[in-house]
């Protein structure tokens, strides 16, 4: 299957020649199929805030290309506006930047800018809302007399109804307790179902990302270190606690059962996985 | 012991302009004692920061009372004294430092208390010393980290030498290692100082941390004790929507599964040790 | 990008005798310099003026490339001040086309006034290049102390002033995130005529006022919590002191102006 989403020896430099010149990204090369739930790691600084504005053209590379189904999104003006629209992008906190009078005006904001007529916008508006559970009487409503959370989920249905093919999301459970956090990662699987849509998690929590997605990739320092199935990527857990990184904590206990020569599968991540891979050691145990 | 802060049948309601006025805070009684290091669980809107803000008198209760080392909070004329008895840290760092100098900001209240400029140095430099922060003293604010932002902070607080401090959510907005280097400083500032500390969070590893939980729930206290003995609780927990820490999620799967394994394991090292036995048994 | 890189009153660290300088003295001497340069008449003291100010660049180790990078904003307002000078100032005509006429007293006039306003940009530039913000309010708050007899609010204003220059940084970076997430969403901020261009800040103006009213609520409180009741017996971390490199400084910023004053009645 071909990527709908790519990146080829991205480099960027911000302060290009002066003194505080950095380099943020160096020869990323990265890939998103479609339909797939991607995951990102890596610690505050580690590029993967730069990565993610250069998949949607907010950033330009230094050097290196951004492919869009096969196609560089800066050869013409006109793709560079349409990958903004394909390649949806909600920032960390999104909450702080609702703007209008009403959330319906709000989620209508980027469709609106798409220059879509005004059912179409309003059928998406809708739908947005329902994706992520915001009550239709809301909609009439300020999106400051919001609770913190339903702001959160409003800001998402804001990006949500540009119905891209590839949603972006920067730590969207940030700040939010359990509940609220689990109910917007579940919002995004619904998504991501019902869309056939990829889905890019950001996210510096192992135990979110172990439980949420199909692949992973690990920045640091800029560079993409690992990609590969969650399994595979924790299988390197040394290597992650060097990066400040880690792995899940179910992986870290089985790997240490694993070291004191007990019969289990030390390649868990989940409590599911954890409970499954105990009983399958005791049943081997009775077995013998 | 002596309780630190102490609150009495307190109430809370936001006084609205429709007269309508959501009861926040419903008849709590709590004691904190001095020295120790107590976190307050709950969802959002639970209640948990409105308690924080009666600590030190930013919020007045609506009906009981709120004590500060035995000092009402209502009482005006203590104001400064209970501010200089409990320092409070809160959620975005970005919000609470006043200076473009990090070493200044942190003399910003010994300053307001009209300390001479020799003790103020000297509580400078200690409070940035308690926090790690030492050599970063010279550097602007906005270009350090959360967790760094955050320990400034806490240095700015500790800087008052109050013997309690209360965190409202002050790890929510970090990342793993802000959170990390945070919870390490709270730590050692409430064992090797003997600082009281009051942790509000909806982290469930941080609050196993603590010496005693309190769980709130529509402004009452749904739970109180040990970590050891209220993460055991799972299923009320989880009817709260707060999560488990997830060795305790593991064990209760386990003994679901009909399995008899132990269910106050917090730490990896517990965890690794209960499968262990549980693996090995009678093999 | 580009609103990152504003360098107007930003502070360089560094350790030169002027950084070592009491704030209240590089106030004084740059007001001292500024009175300078307006009593100035004639080469000769224009001479007198750039030489000291050379020295003072050169004392301070500011890189003259940083001075520069500030002019640029001002570039045009410079251009258009000499324009202006060198065309519309009677006298005797040097060369003539149609109605424009360039004279000698323009050229001399158009030249002054351009290192006029090139010096006096320079000088305060200088004083928030070499001292950190805090220092200079700290020093502002001194020197406008005795106006407090009058009731005037100099605490107020100059923590007012302490606290704006701590935001700005904070702020800028807020903007720039505002307009990256709305930018997201499709809006655009670089086409369109004046109308449509100031419709598209909408999206950006309202979320900025509402993080900064929230901002200064958490800060009120905050501060609040930190012992704050006003300047009311308030103490500085820093103690203020005239040192002995301060006097001569200012000794020298007093001979500076009677110089220039002297040069102006002899006329030369």
């Amino acid at each position: 299957m071909d990527p709908i989403l790519q990146t080829e020896k991205l480099c960027h430099t911000y302060s290009s020649g002066t003194p505080f010149q950095h380099d943020a990204l160096v020869d990323v090369d990265f890939a998103a199929y479609p339909g797939e739930y991607l995951g990102i790691i890596g610690r505050t600084g580690s590029g993967k805030s730069t990565l993610i504005q250069h998949l949607n053209g907010l950033l330009k590379p230094t050097s290196g290309r951004v492919l869009l189904n096969g196609q560089d999104i800066w050869s013409d003006k006109a793709f560079t506006r349409s990958a903004r629209f394909q390649v949806g992008l909600v920032f960390q906190f999104p909450e702080y930047q609702l703007f209008a009078e009403t959330v319906y005006k709000d989620i209508a904001f980027g469709p609106k800018n798409m220059g879509l007529d005004e059912g179409e916008i309003d059928r998406r508006v809708r739908r947005a809302a329902g994706f992520v559970g915001l009550d239709e009487a809301l909609l009439d409503k300020s999106p400051f007399e919001l609770s913190g959370g339903q702001k959160r989920r409003a800001a998402i249905a804001g990006v949500i109804a540009m119905e891209p093919r590839v949603l972006v999301l920067d730590e969207p459970t940030a700040g939010l307790d359990p509940s609220g956090s689990e109910e917007i990662l579940s919002n995004i699987r619904a998504y991501q179902q019902e869309q056939q849509a990829t889905i890019i998690l950001v996210s510096h929590s192992m135990e979110e990302v172990a439980q949420n997605v199909d692949r992973l990739v690990v920045i640091c320092d800029g560079r993409l270190r690992y990609s590969g199935t969650p399994r595979e990527v924790f299988s390197h857990g040394p290597e992650l606690e060097a990066m400040g990184l880690g792995v899940p904590q179910m992986t870290r206990v089985f790997h240490r059962l694993r070291g004191l020569g007990l019969p289990v599968d030390s390649s868990v991540y989940t409590v599911e996985q954890a409970r499954d891979a105990v009983l399958a050691a005791l049943a081997g145990k009775e077995g013998r | 012991m002596s309780a630190m802060l102490e609150t009495q049948n307190l109430t809370f309601s936001y006084t609205t302009e429709e007269g309508a006025a959501p009861i926040v805070l419903d008849g709590l009684d709590l004691q904190i004692e001095a020295g120790s290091f107590v976190a307050v669980l709950g969802h959002n809107g639970s209640g948990k920061s409105t308690l924080a803000k009666h600590m030190n008198a930013i919020l007045l209760p609506t009906g009981g009372a709120v004590y500060v080392d035995g000092m009402d909070t209502a009482d005006e004329a203590r104001l400064l004294d209970i501010r200089r008895t409990v320092g409070m840290v809160f959620q975005n760092p970005d919000n609470q430092i006043v200076a473009n100098v990090v070493e200044e900001d942190v003399a910003f209240a010994p300053e307001n208390m009209g300390l001479p400029p020799e003790e103020i140095r000297e509580r400078v430099d200690l409070a940035l010393k308690l926090v790690g922060m030492t050599a970063f003293a010279q550097h602007a604010p906005h270009l350090l980290s959360g967790g760094q932002k955050q320990r400034v902070a806490i240095a700015g607080v500790i800087a008052i030498r109050p013997r309690c401090l209360v965190l409202d959510e002050a790890t929510a907005m970090l990342d793993p290692v802000g959170r990390r280097d945070v919870m390490a400083t709270i730590k050692d500032l409430n064992q090797r100082v003997g600082v009281t500390v009051v942790l509000i969070t909806h982290h469930m590893d941080e609050a196993a941390q603590a010496g005693r939980v309190v769980v709130m729930s529509e402004g009452k206290i749904a739970a109180d004790g040990p970590p050891r003995q209220i993460f055991q609780q799972v299923d009320l927990l989880r009817s709260l929507g707060l999560a488990v820490p997830e060795p305790v999620a593991l064990m209760w799967e386990l003994r679901r599964a009909g399995l008899d394994v132990p269910l106050d394991v917090l730490s990896d090292e517990e965890c690794v040790q209960a499968l262990e036995k549980l693996l090995t048994r009678g093999g | 990008m580009a609103l990152k890189d504003i360098t107007l009153g930003q502070y360089f660290p560094g350790d030169s005798p002027v950084h070592r300088l009491d704030p209240r003295t590089k106030l004084l001497i740059t007001i001292l310099y500024i009175v300078a340069l307006f009593l100035a008449k004639g080469p000769a003291a224009y001479l007198v003026l750039i030489a000291v100010l050379g020295a003072y660049i050169a004392v301070s180790r500011v890189r003259l490339k940083a001075l520069f990078k500030g002019l640029r904003p001002i570039l045009i307002l410079i251009i258009f001040t000499a324009l202006l000078n060198l065309f519309y100032t009677s006298g005797q005509v040097l060369w003539q086309w149609g109605f424009l006429k360039i004279t000698v007293e323009g050229l001399w006039s158009a030249l002054f006034m351009v290192l006029r306003i090139v010096l006096l940009i320079c000088c305060t530039f200088l004083l928030t290049y070499t001292t950190s913000p805090i220092m200079l309010t700290d020093g502002l708050e001194n020197l406008l102390g005795p106006l407090k007899k009058l009731k005037l609010p100099i605490h107020e204003l100059a923590m007012m002033m302490s606290i704006a220059l701590r935001f700005i940084p904070t702020l800028i970076e807020e903007t720039d995130k505002i307009m990256s997430a709305q930018r997201a969403r499709g809006a655009d901020f670089d086409t369109g005529n004046l109308v449509q261009r100031a419709k598209a800040l909408i999206p950006i103006l309202i979320p900025l006022f509402i993080s900064a009213f929230r901002r200064a609520d958490e800060l009120a409180v905050s501060m609040e919590c930190r012992c704050y009741h006003g300047g009311e017996g308030r103490t500085h971390l820093r103690q203020l002191r005239y040192r002995a490199a301060d006097w001569m400084f200012l000794c020298m910023g007093l001979v500076l102006c009677v110089g220039v004053w002297l040069l102006r009645r002899l006329a030369l």
